[in-house]
């Protein structure tokens, strides 16, 4: 199978930068979210729709993002 | 950087046409580990990194036993051309390039670009579980001039003994973050290993997730003051952002000294009286 509807964005998440990645296999959306620095993927969920997929990703990533200290340096 | 030019090096391409060649296996290795399910190179072993490619009872690298049993189950033998690749630009890849390097494997390569890469130019993808018949694997002792534990760290660190190389991100070495942002925080402590130069990973890699070329490598690391002249010793958090830094500059760069420190921030940041600077 080819992947379909590939698509790679940068947005802002919870004051965070991040990479959403979502693509089509067969007929199932995956989506993987990374931190844009250092470049890791923590969140990611399938869906039948890209719509469903991304949104789950995001609330997961959002959380887990929200759990992030910044200290005073 | 050209795929002939290091041997440790394939493309995209060249895993298209010969991925599933006798003498080739290729192995996905990720950082989140679900996504192999998600799709992987038709023909693609999986290896977890969380519970293959470590010590689950002790924190270490893969007993001997146990890589010579996941080898084995891979359908790999000695002489293998083992071809590996990953997400996040190869982190666990490269994470499996230098335990397979420790215990001696020969043929190891990387697929430049690794998952990124080959999701992005919408090549196959499988979703089926690759079955391989199993094979005797012997291992070489482990080669710990390619490791650096702690004594030598704090050895580097306080004689200036080795260069230092911190590859996580500007905010992790300076302390205001103690893990990448969405990822748990394992470490007491921020900042770094006094003497240590801000050297991120990333800093490696293209944006499509290949390496550098030769010479804009070597310049990077040059105007950093690491030649290769002196030892080097790589870290991170867990040991897996080093282990591609290790990578580059072992082998792609040639350097003859360099070592990954894969105790990295989440040891030294948790060591009662460890000197930190920020």
């Amino acid at each position: 199978m080819k992947p379909e509807d590939y698509s790679r964005i940068r947005r802002e998440l919870a004051g965070w930068q991040v990479t959403i990645e979502t693509y089509k296999l067969g007929d199932v959306y995956h989506c993987s979210i990374a931190n844009f620095d250092p470049g890791a993927r923590f969140a990611r969920a399938d869906g039948s729709t890209r719509e469903e997929a991304e949104s789950r990703a995001i609330a997961k990533a959002t959380k887990y993002l929200q759990q992030t200290r910044k200290f005073d340096v | 950087m050209a795929a002939t030019l290091p041997n440790v090096l394939v493309t995209t391409d060249w895993v298209a046409q010969h991925g599933t060649d006798a003498g080739v296996r290729v192995v996905e290795v990720d950082v989140d580990t679900a996504a192999y399910d998600q799709g992987h190179v038709p023909g693609a072993a999986g290896w977890n990194w969380t519970t293959q490619l470590c010590d689950t009872l002790v924190r270490d690298i893969v007993p001997v036993n146990k890589l010579e049993e996941l080898l084995g189950a891979s359908g790999i033998d000695n002489k293998t051309a083992v071809v590996l690749y990953g997400d996040n630009n190869n982190w666990f890849a490269a994470w499996a390039f230098w335990q397979l390097k420790i215990y001696g494997h020969d043929d190891v390569r990387i697929m430049d670009g690794g998952r990124k890469k080959w999701l992005a130019e919408g090549r196959d993808l499988s979703t089926d579980k690759s079955t391989f018949p199993k094979t005797t694997y012997k291992a070489k002792a482990a080669d710990t001039s390619l490791r650096a534990f702690l004594p030598e760290v704090q050895s580097a660190s306080a004689g200036k003994k080795a260069a230092l190389v911190d590859v996580r991100s500007p905010q992790e070495f300076t302390g205001e973050i103690l893990a990448p942002p969405g990822l748990p925080e394992t470490c007491q402590r921020g900042g770094h290993i006094p003497g240590a130069k801000s050297i991120p990973w990333g800093k490696n890699c293209n944006e499509d997730g290949t390496f550098k070329s030769f010479d804009e490598l070597k310049a990077m690391y040059a105007a950093q003051g690491v030649t290769g002249d002196q030892p080097v010793i790589a870290y991170c958090r867990i040991g897996e952002r080093s282990s591609l830094t290790w990578f580059v500059m072992r082998h792609l760069l040639g350097f003859q000294n360099v070592k990954n420190y894969d105790g990295s921030w989440t040891e030294w940041g948790n060591l009662v009286g460890a000197p930190v600077e920020k």
